[in-house]
């Protein structure tokens, strides 16, 4: 079994569309993720949102954002009747995994090297709140002073 | 404007700005004659704050790079780094697709 891939998917729905028929179209996609023994990772409906510019005879579009898990074949699957679907104005598939996996480790990096030079300061490994304040306050500061200049 | 130039490398400076030293700007006087007279810190961004991840639906931080104009701002102008530069180019690229960034404005 091929491992799974994790994408995210964008879609625009006409702003002209009702409540069921963006109900029906979370259903269509979810139908066709979970079919092929996908899941859905999250969803987020972003609602009614102005374009850039037109598509179409469009001005607005109706975002929802979506994260899910599946096998390759699938999103070609998706993309097909996503394509074919009239209310939707626009949509995009990204491969997410590797770019947020790499997010992670770099991250993951920076914290643990963070906390080993904390530590070999003598340091807890966490800073303290009163010491996050501080930072802030310097922070805010540094930005004052160069703006000055 | 001297087409005869034989230095090639020199050229790239382009209009407007007078190329300062050889390494372009360093970071003091950086944004001095810029056209729109902005000043900025030369750094990158991405660095900075620790951004790992360049989200293309973030439109409030790509707008960052793309000025009223739509184009992408070069990185000689903002001082990103090349390796987050390639990543933020892709990231407008998939917002524009989506009508979250213009691709041009007049």
């Amino acid at each position: 079994m091929a491992a799974q891939k994790q994408y995210e998917l964008v879609y625009i729905a006409s702003p002209e569309a009702t409540e069921d028929q963006l109900t029906e179209l979370q259903t269509l996609v979810e139908g066709i993720v979970t079919k092929a023994d996908g899941t859905i990772d999250k969803t987020d409906v972003w609602g009614r949102r102005r374009l850039a510019y037109q598509i179409g005879r469009h001005k607005e579009g109706h975002y929802v954002v979506l994260l899910f898990s599946c096998e390759g074949e699938l999103v070609k699957e998706l993309d097909r009747r996503l394509k074919v679907n009239d209310t939707i104005i626009r949509h995009l598939i990204v491969r997410v995994d590797e770019e947020l996996q790499k997010a992670a480790r770099a991250k993951q990096r920076r914290d643990d090297e963070t906390r080993r030079r904390r530590v070999a300061r003598g340091l807890p490994p966490e800073p303290t709140p009163e010491e996050l304040m501080a930072k802030q306050a310097a922070l805010d500061n540094q930005d004052d002073g160069e703006d000055m200049r | 404007m001297s087409i005869d130039n034989p230095n090639q490398g020199e050229d790239r400076g382009g209009r407007g700005g007078r190329s300062g030293g050889p390494r372009g700007e360093r970071s003091g006087g950086g944004g001095g004659g810029r056209r729109g007279g902005f000043r900025r810190k030369r750094v990158c961004k991405f660095r900075t704050e620790k951004i790992d991840y360049v989200d293309y639906k973030d439109v409030r931080m790509l707008s960052q790079f793309v000025p009223e104009r739509g184009k992408i701002q070069p990185r000689r102008l903002t001082g990103t780094s090349a390796k987050y530069q390639r990543k933020l180019q892709v990231a407008i690229k998939r917002a524009r697709f989506l009508a979250l960034l213009p691709y041009a404005t007049d």
